[in-house]
């Protein structure tokens, strides 16, 4: 495969569980600083398109190169080294532990076992955390568990924690989900901020969101990629409307 | 000065500070020299617990093997002082002088290959830390790069407390098998044996102790301890924040293993032999409960539920002998349905509230900061001490 200038380029990638394809043969290109939403029914393979990116699944065919750099053969610290950041679908944050260590254990240095043992707390760390969590408003919550956040503001401290690390392709899988109006048009406004110098890979349902936030939409179906283009193209497809309401 | 307060209290260095001198100063000035060292031999347990606080209460990895650790340990001094003990003056009526009794007895005629380097103290002292952590090292290296854990690691550290004691029990001729290596005289010509000896070993014991626990507090302050407890609840956040979580958790391993390590030869050196009977898997059980009953997140938890259960142990071997594994077993299971978070959790639930509420009452003079946990639990097992205990199991 030759090299691209795309950030993220996956070609003719599969994988299959026991004989079923989730992903089938599917190939895609995300542009440096494209907010790129993903969207598809229940079990179109969107969660594991993400999880083969990001190395939780391993690919049974196929490549996915980052900055020309193949990773379907990493270990997944080592491709979140390399750039690539994954926020889960149920927000995956250390309950126990305060906000601000959440996001200071998010930092990008000492992530060997002697590097964390000599881990201070700089200066530098803690001005990344107090920015990072004024662009998540979570400023005013940096000493309090996080356990004790609402579901919505778990949801912004997962993207704090990623937005540490500064990665250069950042995955949000159905960030909104369970949000109220107000902490959705937040969200939006979040996203569109940082995607600002990074490309962004959206997993969402809800179309209004999408609508208001995707530079570019893909629709897939049943492990491959049924349309893809801008919103108001995609909903002008016939098949993306016959998989949507046909059934 | 609050600055210094602040950190004394996150720290917890009045609890190690109250545990210290509990240990170095109380305990020496009330007891005499046969329940002191005792309370030594106790100690040495509290070593393992401790290190199950780092693995099991930090890192959220159980494991029921730290037997095979403390007796690595035990058994490199052992050998040390059996080679001392079996010089070829002492040993003249055997077939084969100068090397350890139970060779002789089985028909050996010069010592193994692998016993000679521990002739060398500073040799032994170097292996009883170093095999010990070489071996969590491989088996934790292997288990966690293939995302074994949970019960399944637990199974398999029982496996390794099984297949030692086995190897040991079955290689007579070797390790003094079921026996183990008794009768252990000098340390580099000094008798461990007497009163003065049983003094000085309980102070470097207790002082290890201590240098320990504020090893792992260290360990536990840093983003390394932060990371052990964000691995706990969720690893694969850590793991997908750009950290080797497999490597943090044989660092955690390795770590338990050196310090219950140290424990086990402390224990040989004051205690005089060792013996399969605390590698195997009910030793290695029994140090888990020490942790849990002290509460599996609190270093000096740990020593005080080491310290308690162990006089608990001692107490009821004598006033029930036929039920006292059913009143152990008791303790254990009353401890963690009603504690779950052991003797430091009970104080910090508990205690410490009261402490304060009676601290912000008007007419309460001011006490010093709360910091100092555990404080309760010390008084039982003291009161509760039986005398003339002598050979109970452990």
């Amino acid at each position: 495969m030759s090299n691209t200038d795309f950030v993220l380029a996956i070609e003719d990638l599969t994988v299959s569980f026991d004989g079923f394809k989730a992903i089938d043969n599917l190939t895609l290109y995300v542009d440096r600083g494209e907010l790129r939403v993903i969207i598809g029914p229940n079990g179109a393979g969107k969660t594991t398109l993400l999880d083969l990116i990001c190395g939780k699944t391993k690919a049974s065919g196929g490549s996915i190169k980052f900055k020309n750099q193949e990773m379907t053969k990493l270990a997944e610290h080592k491709i979140v080294r390399a750039g690539v950041g994954r926020k889960f679908q149920t927000p995956s944050i250390y309950e126990n532990l305060s906000v601000f260590k959440n996001l200071e254990v998010s930092f990008p240095s000492g992530r060997s076992v002697l590097g964390a043992l000599g881990f201070r707390c700089t200066d530098e760390v803690k001005e990344r955390v107090q920015s990072v969590a004024s662009e998540i408003g979570l400023a005013d919550a940096l000493d309090m568990e996080a356990g004790l956040l609402s579901h919505g503001q778990k949801q912004w401290l997962e993207i704090g924690m990623l937005l540490m690390q500064e990665p250069e392709l950042l995955m949000l899988d159905e960030p909104i989900a369970g949000m109220s109006v107000r902490e959705r048009e937040l969200t939006a406004d979040l996203l569109q901020r940082i995607c600002k110098g990074r490309s962004v890979i959206v997993i969402e349902h809800d179309m209004d969101f999408v609508k208001r936030i995707a530079h570019k939409v893909t629709v897939m179906h049943q492990g491959k990629i049924l349309a893809e283009g801008s919103m108001e193209k995609v909903q002008a497809d016939p098949k993306v409307i016959d998989v949507y309401l046909g059934h | 000065m609050d600055a210094f307060k602040n950190w004394v209290a996150r720290s917890g260095m009045g609890s190690i500070l109250i545990l210290a001198l509990l240990i170095m100063v109380v305990f020496p000035l009330t007891m005499d020299i046969f329940r002191l060292n005792l309370v030594g031999k106790y100690l040495t347990y509290a070593f393992v617990a401790v290190g199950l606080v780092m693995l099991w209460g930090y890192g959220g990895i159980l494991s029921l093997g730290q037997g095979v650790f403390f007796g690595l340990g035990g058994y490199m001094m052992a050998m040390f002082l059996k080679l001392e003990a079996s010089d070829p003056e002492a040993t003249k009526i055997q077939s084969t002088p100068g090397i350890p009794d139970f060779m002789d007895w089985n028909q050996l005629t010069e010592l193994p290959i692998w016993w000679q380097p521990f002739h060398s103290f500073s040799f032994t002292v170097l292996a009883v830390v170093a095999v010990p952590m070489i071996l969590a090292f491989i088996v934790s290296f292997a288990m966690f790069k293939r995302r074994v854990g949970g019960v399944y690691f637990a199974i398999i550290t029982q496996a390794v407390a099984l297949i030692l004691t086995v190897l040991i029990i079955g290689q007579q001729g070797y390790t003094g098998g079921v026996n183990g290596i008794t009768d252990l005289k000098t340390l580099m010509g000094w008798d461990i044996r007497d009163d003065s000896s049983k003094y000085v070993l309980y102070f470097v014991n207790a002082g290890l102790l201590i240098g320990v626990i504020l090893l792992c507090r260290w360990i536990q302050m840093s983003k390394l301890g932060t990371l052990l407890l964000a691995m706990r609840d969720k690893e694969d956040r850590v793991r997908f924040s750009g950290y080797d979580v497999s490597m943090f958790k044989v660092f955690a391993f390795v770590l338990a293993a050196g310090i219950s390590a140290i424990g086990g030869a402390m224990f040989t050196l004051q205690v005089g032999f060792m013996s399969p009977s605390f590698v195997g898997i009910v030793p290695s059980i029994e140090m888990v409960i020490f942790a849990a009953v002290g509460g599996r997140m609190s270093l000096v938890g740990a020593v005080y539920g080491a310290l308690l259960v162990n006089f608990g142990k001692t107490y009821f071997s004598e006033s029930a002998p036929d039920l006292w594994l059913f009143l152990m077993a008791a303790l254990f299971i009353g401890v963690v349905l009603a504690f779950p978070n052991g003797l430091a959790g009970l104080y910090e639930s508990h205690v410490k509230p009261w402490l304060s509420r009676r601290k912000s009452s008007p007419p309460a003079p001011s006490m010093e900061a709360p910091a100092s946990s555990a404080h309760t639990p010390k008084t039982a097992p003291e009161s509760s001490l039986p005398k003339g205990v002598q050979g109970q199991s452990a």
